[in-house]
């Protein structure tokens, strides 16, 4: 990219627009390009600053000047004085108005400001059971240009060149699986959208379908075109009724454009998409699988090679793209493979969409550029943790992923530097774990998702993750055994290495990354049968530290079965005969005089009080 | 709709556009309820009833309602972003009947904003 002085920052918030903002975009353009200047200075249209009133409005970075109320006859004065000369123009600049309002604008709150929308440009601007809204907002503008101004293979090249990867969470290069589609001679051709999201704490796929369908259907078509495809298919589950109405309503709605069906906008090319409901098996989000419950068949896996491209569905060659890759496409069209690339790392371009749940404040949907720190996300997107607890880990990529302890937490979020870490981005689910999240739970959750949802077809996944489950049953219900922790190791290794597909091959990772991690809490449950966030009751004992104690009465209102004891200005004690190990006081406490001990602690107690009384 | 050619795209674009935003001698207000799966769970249905029952009782005709996706606080639904003429954009969050209501005289009749219920003024930028 050529050096750019400076970002001309025009608001494109509708205010802006309504009083001109295009107008003087459209002059300031002409200027700079008749003085030659255009690619040293960079114009950005961007959101609603909050300054309507005063619109249009333009900010200069890096400068920092902020002018207000343009005119496209202003433009010719703000390149020859400010941007040429170094003298920003004054009479065109901002004056503080004498009144503020308290509610903070965007670019005050991380949440919004570290935020870069590109799959989501259009979320909660548009109703997504209007075309004309999408269209107004660029829409099938890509697929027009596709469609008329590009070749196939100059379609595939801009796909290739963005270095966008598939978002579902294989990371595999969209352009590359497009380009072994378009070479391939053999027909006819499909293109399946992969709607099929079915990790834990994952909703990236969900909310684009449902605010902005429009996108996934133009991005289908783009690759439809690039790879001579006639026919695609929309894979989403039946969990997921709003995203198929959506979906319907918006396929009826370009039906009737003539933006799907034949001859597309006049150029020849037809092409139409059905949705197909998935019966929310979780292995039918793998591909193979997904394409066999297409046909009818249960939703198995096969072996690969032959890869999809060459036999896919009804063993033709098929292109199946995730719901967010798809949405990424238009823009690489219209904008081009080097605007893509101008966010994000060199192996991981462009941005990511993030589901966040868990324990965490600001619990939703984010776009962030690749690369960004983990911590960013986490703590300043995030808000960090809600009620003061402190963070732990955060699991990526679902069941197939892994945990990210504390000390990783500055890692980038590219898919070489995650996968590094024994997790994966996967399709992008965050679910933030506090200190009240015991690592051995967490994998026996994952693990009993992964038994329950193996299809059955190859026994290293059949019958390796149950036990693998039994066996994280077994320490958390204090059966653990030394040699326990070897024992998963070696089977997580030998699953990995011999399941057939996908899930087998990804399911011991919850495990291996909480042993990697977190070995020290296997090791307290095995030897000291001591769960110390207090989840395995039958490996921990609550009592309360009478220094720390405030004598408050909060915990004693939230146990639910009154064992805890005690009145003003004296320690309270949990009585343990009563006591159910539901983790209500620990959870209630704010000075933290709840403490946990191993299970044995219990007897102790009760021992000690004997002997007293 | 007639099937259409790159022109009428380019027709359609820029004639919705300059209806989807409010102008001088157009719509005064546009209330937008955001209706993604989170914000229906959360009570966005209910939110939108109150809402269009209000306009309509009070007989207004230059406020336009509308409903969107998901805008990505899903734990701070139900949502709704208010924009009145020459003025930015207000995000309300966490709302319910009542809110809405108390939004609907003060913000979108009285052009002064709510502040306890918003979260953010402006929109988002996309690159």
């Amino acid at each position: 990219m050529a050096n750019v002085r400076a970002n001309l920052m025009i608001c494109g918030g509708t205010g802006c627009i309504a009083s001109g903002g295009y107008k003087f975009k459209e002059a300031l353009e002409k200027e700079l390009i008749d003085r030659g200047l255009h690619s040293e200075f960079k114009i950005v249209m961007t959101g609603c600053n909050g300054f309507c009133a005063e619109g249009p409005i333009m900010t200069v970075l890096p400068d920092g000047i902020f002018y207000e109320k343009l005119k496209p006859e202003h433009a010719s004065d703000i390149v020859e004085e400010h941007l040429l000369k170094g003298r920003p123009v004054e009479k065109y600049m901002y004056r503080e108005p004498g009144k503020t309002v308290k509610v903070p604008t965007m670019k005050d709150i991380p949440f919004f400001n570290l935020q870069v929308l590109r799959a989501l440009r259009n979320k909660g601007m548009i109703d997504p059971e209007k075309i004309e809204d999408y269209i107004a907002r660029d829409g099938y503008m890509a697929a027009a240009k596709a469609l008329t101004e590009m070749s196939p293979e100059e379609v595939v090249k801009e796909m290739k060149e963005s270095g966008l990867r598939g978002r579902g969470g294989a990371g595999f290069l969209c352009g590359l699986k497009w380009e072994f589609a378009m070479k391939n001679p053999d027909e006819p051709k499909y293109i399946i959208c992969n709607g099929d999201e079915g990790d834990p704490g994952a909703f990236m796929d969900r909310s684009i379908m449902e605010a902005d369908p429009h996108v996934v259907l133009e991005g289908m078509l783009i690759g439809a075109y690039a790879t001579n495809a006639h026919w695609g298919y929309i894979y989403v589950r039946a969990e997921y009724p709003l995203a198929v109405k959506r979906l319907e309503i918006a396929i009826g709605h370009a039906r009737e454009a003539g933006l799907l069906g034949e001859n597309i906008l006049g150029t020849g090319f037809s092409f139409d998409i059905e949705v197909y409901q998935g019966a929310g098996a979780f292995v039918c989000g793998e591909s193979t699988a997904l394409m066999r419950s297409i046909e009818g068949k249960r939703g198995m896996p096969r072996p690969t090679p032959p890869n999809s491209v060459y036999k896919g569905l009804w063993d033709k060659p098929t292109v199946l793209n995730n719901v967010e890759t798809l949405a990424c496409v238009p823009e690489i069209i219209l904008k081009g493979a080097g605007w893509f690339r101008s966010l994000g790392t060199e192996k991981s371009t462009g941005t990511k969409v993030f589901a966040l749940s868990g324990s965490i404040n600001n619990i939703g949907l984010i776009e962030v550029p690749m690369g960004i720190p983990l911590k960013q996300i986490i703590f300043d997107i995030g808000g960090g943790l809600p009620r003061g607890r402190t963070f732990k880990a955060v699991q990526l990529g679902g069941p197939s992923g892994g945990c990210i302890p504390d000390e990783l937490i500055d890692v980038p979020v590219t898919y070489e530097d995650i996968n590094a870490t024994g997790a994966i981005v996967g399709s992008g689910g965050m679910v933030v774990m506090d200190d009240l999240s015991c690592m051995v739970s967490v994998a026996k959750f994952f693990l009993e998702f992964t038994t329950e949802e193996s299809c059955g077809k190859c026994p290293p996944c059949r019958i390796g993750t149950k036990v693998m489950q039994l066996k994280l049953e077994d320490i958390c219900e204090g059966r653990g055994r030394e040699g326990d922790i070897e024992l998963l190791n070696d089977l997580s290794h030998d699953i990995i290495a011999t399941s057939l597909c996908g899930l087998g091959k990804s399911a011991p990772n919850p495990v291996l990354t909480t042993i990697k991690y977190f070995k020290h809490e296997y090791e307290e449950h095995i030897n000291q049968g001591y769960c110390r966030a207090g989840v395995c009751r039958d490996l921990v004992t609550f009592h309360i530290d009478e220094e720390a104690c405030k004598a408050c009465g909060v915990c004693k209102r939230a146990c639910p079965v009154g064992a805890i004891t005690g009145e003003k200005k004296v320690p309270h004690e949990i009585q343990q005969e009563m006591c159910i190990k539901c983790r209500s006081c620990l959870e209630a406490c704010k000075f933290g005089a709840v403490k946990t001990g191993p299970g044995s602690l219990r007897e102790e107690i009760l021992k000690n009080k004997a002997v007293k009384a | 709709m007639a099937k259409l050619t790159i022109d009428d795209l380019k027709k359609i674009k820029e004639k919705h556009l300059a209806e989807m935003t409010l102008r001088e001698g157009g719509s005064r207000a546009k209330v937008t309820v955001h209706m993604g799966t989170c914000g229906i769970a959360a009570g966005a249905r209910d939110v939108m009833d109150t809402l269009t029952e209000a306009v309509a009782s009070a007989g207004l005709t230059d406020v336009i309602i509308t409903n969107s996706g998901c805008a990505g606080a899903c734990s701070r639904e139900p949502m709704v972003t208010v924009e009145i003429l020459g003025q930015a954009p207000v995000k309300y969050i966490e709302l319910n009947a009542d809110k809405i209501r108390e939004i609907f005289t003060e913000h979108i009749q009285g052009g002064r904003i709510v502040e306890k219920y918003a979260l953010v003024i402006g929109s988002e930028s996309t690159y």
